[in-house]
């Protein structure tokens, strides 16, 4: 039942990161690259979606006027509209409304944004031994040098990070709401300074309730990366799906994707687990 | 002496001052964005059906103007997918049945909801199907691999839903017994949770037909339709079990003196509680149901999402206005989920009260 992994994958992939494949080398090794696709989209994605997502918690909890109004309104359409949606109008919006490639925008020095995605310095080993960076240049054709994320890579982190981040954003809200006022202000009246409230009292409580329903929405991101199927960029399940095209091993090519998601899940579930168990309440029952 | 209390008198003067200055700039940001808004998508937008006109006005520097043309063209093939257009008068019936039904729902008494609720899936659902497929009211058949758009949407949300209260309640209470029944329902629930949709809908589509009989093939929309009540059953039954928590065990020690039955106790005094207080969290898990149907597009059904795809792509006219289209799109699901979780907190209220 196995032995197809073995044949040449017959397929080229689009994009391979740090990792190369080409359609002679074997379908294990494809699938694999896929993985490594699925970690280097959701990995970027689990940072950027916990930096969106304090940054609207706190606008929604601490924003004067109009910031609080804007958090909560971005929590709220965020989370009505399906993710693949947005994954599509994200996908668009790159793909058609970002200039050329042929007049690609300077972000920062060093860093080009165009249809054709966003192209950033890379270290790179030079002839003569030693790294050196190598910078993007914009040629008359498009840019050149450099590393380059593609246009698939940058819709689906974008889409999946924005969409986590207002899902988390509620989860750490409600975490911060859940430890109580009076707390904070015996801190104070014991002399404790705003900062010390914080790291001291306010933040290792939250931290508590955060930390399992944050897992779920960090595994969510994980999971609905394989909505990557939908434009393209080839993740795990593309690369599956591709497979089974060629092949026609349904059953193992299913079985491999479901194997991979869910011992990535009870990694997550195992590690959440033992953090508990670090930080629950000492004294408390269990 | 008084120099400290003078620092800190200045320092909380500069802190106010940042904070209105703070909230100035967050109301001036808002208005920005408003008044964007209104010269983009009203002030300089383009209504009609007019494609020159909408490439006109999306290229006005400075007064850049949405294409709302799109969504008056294709309104009919989006809201419908390919579904014959002779026949259009079938989902719209279908569409103005389920909204009589859930307004029905909705406001009916309490008591009486749970009775109601079997009785819409019971007639609702064989209804819809009939009406759509044509085939029981001996109108022209359409297969269901032609269905698609916003009935299509909402026939696998609120059947995929209606079948996975009683299964994921189902495996809750199995969950909970000790041995074999409790790990097996364990193992499933977290097999199904532990995966993403997108691999079950891949399971349900393309290994069902290794497995049954050639002929005994149910088509693509039923076996996509399973995966999502698979999906939705194992999430509920975690929802249910987490209220099911709360009940303190006297309860059920105290309806063991009154005579019941271990299921009469689960039926009349467990489930009733545990479920009022899983009620948000049921609301937010019908929510997600709704916004995962839109993944039925990747084993290629056409609902609501895929619909819009299939209305413009191959209409190279259109297709710089996808923008405006996906937006209408994004506000109808966005209706339904307000909807819903409307619907919800409306039921916390009255049964809370109640």
């Amino acid at each position: 039942m196995w032995d197809f992994l073995w044949q040449p994958a017959g397929f080229d992939i689009g994009e391979t990161g740090l990792l190369t494949h080409d359609a002679s080398q074997p379908l294990w090794w494809a699938l694999t690259v896929g993985l490594a696709n699925t970690l280097r989209v959701a990995l970027p994605g689990l940072v950027l979606c916990t930096v969106l997502a304090l940054g609207v918690a706190l606008l929604r909890r601490h924003g004067p006027g109009a910031w609080g109004a804007m958090a909560t309104g971005y929590i709220e359409v965020i989370r009505n509209v399906p993710l693949l949606l947005q994954l599509l109008i994200w996908y668009f919006l790159i793909i058609e409304v970002l200039p050329d490639s042929t007049e690609a925008v300077l972000l920062v020095p060093g860093v080009w944004l165009s249809k054709g995605g966003l192209a950033i310095p890379w270290p790179e080993l030079a002839a003569a031994g030693g790294l050196h960076w190598s910078m993007p240049e914009q040629g008359p054709f498009n840019v050149s040098g450099g590393a380059a994320l593609s246009p698939e890579y940058l819709a689906l982190l974008a889409a999946l990070s924005v969409y986590t981040s207002a899902f988390l954003a509620e989860v750490i809200r409600s975490g911060l709401d859940a430890v109580s006022p009076s707390l904070l202000e015996a801190a104070d009246t014991l002399g404790a300074t705003r900062w010390q409230q914080i790291t001291q009292v306010l933040l290792p409580q939250a931290w508590r309730s955060v930390v399992p329903g944050a897992t779920n929405q960090y595994l969510n991101l994980i999971k609905n990366s394989s909505l990557a199927v939908a434009i393209g960029y080839p993740d795990l399940v593309s690369v599956g799906n591709t497979t089974i095209n060629q092949t026609g091993q349904v059953l193992a090519c299913v079985g491999i994707m479901m194997a991979t998601y869910l011992s990535l899940s009870l990694m997550a579930a195992a590690l959440m687990n033992w953090f508990n168990q670090r930080h629950a309440l000492k004294g408390s029952a269990q | 002496m008084t120099s400290p209390t003078v620092t800190a008198r200045l320092g909380s003067l500069i802190r106010l001052l940042i904070g209105r200055l703070a909230s100035a700039l967050g109301w001036l940001l808002l208005a920005w964005l408003a008044w964007q808004l209104w010269r983009w998508g009203v002030q300089h937008a383009v209504w009609l059906p007019d494609a020159d006109a909408c490439r006109a006005a999306a290229h006005q520097a400075g007064a850049r103007g949405a294409c709302w043309g799109v969504v008056t063209e294709k309104a009919l093939p989006m809201l419908l997918g390919h579904y014959p257009a002779e026949a259009w008068w079938r989902p719209v019936a279908m569409l103005t049945g389920s909204s009589v039904m859930l307004a029905v729902w909705a406001t009916a008494a309490p008591r009486h909801r749970l009775m109601l609720w079997g009785v819409a899936g019971l007639v609702w659902l064989p209804a819809s199907v009939a009406l759509l497929h044509g085939g029981p009211l001996s109108l022209p058949v359409v297969p269901s691999d032609d269905w698609g758009g916003l009935p299509l949407t909402l026939l696998l949300f609120l059947s995929s839903w209606w079948l996975s209260v009683p299964i994921g309640v189902g495996l809750a209470l199995a969950r909970r017994q000790a041995g074999a029944m409790g790990w097996l329902a364990t193992v499933v629930i977290e097999a199904i949770r532990g995966v993403p949709l997108v691999t079950l809908l891949f399971a349900a589509v393309f290994v069902l037909p290794l497995v049954l009989p050639q002929d005994a093939t149910p088509p693509v929309l039923a076996r996509a339709g399973v995966a999502l009540v698979l999906f939705a059953s194992a999430y509920l039954a975690e929802i249910v079990r987490g209220g099911l928590q709360t009940i303190p065990t006297e309860q059920h020690e105290a309806g063991e003196v009154l005579g019941l039955s271990h299921w009469g106790i689960q039926r009349r005094i467990v489930l009733p509680q545990a479920i009022r207080v899983a009620l948000p969290a049921l609301t937010g898990h019908a929510i997600g149901l709704l916004k995962d149907t839109s993944l039925v597009v990747v084993v290629g059904l056409h609902e609501l999402t895929g619909g819009l795809s299939l209305a413009l792509s191959g209409d190279p006219l259109w297709r710089p206005f996808y923008f405006e289209a996906y937006l209408f799109v994004g506000l109808i699901y966005a209706l339904m989920c307000l909807a819903l979780s409307m619907g919800g907190r409306r039921l916390e209220r009255r049964w809370l009260t109640g």
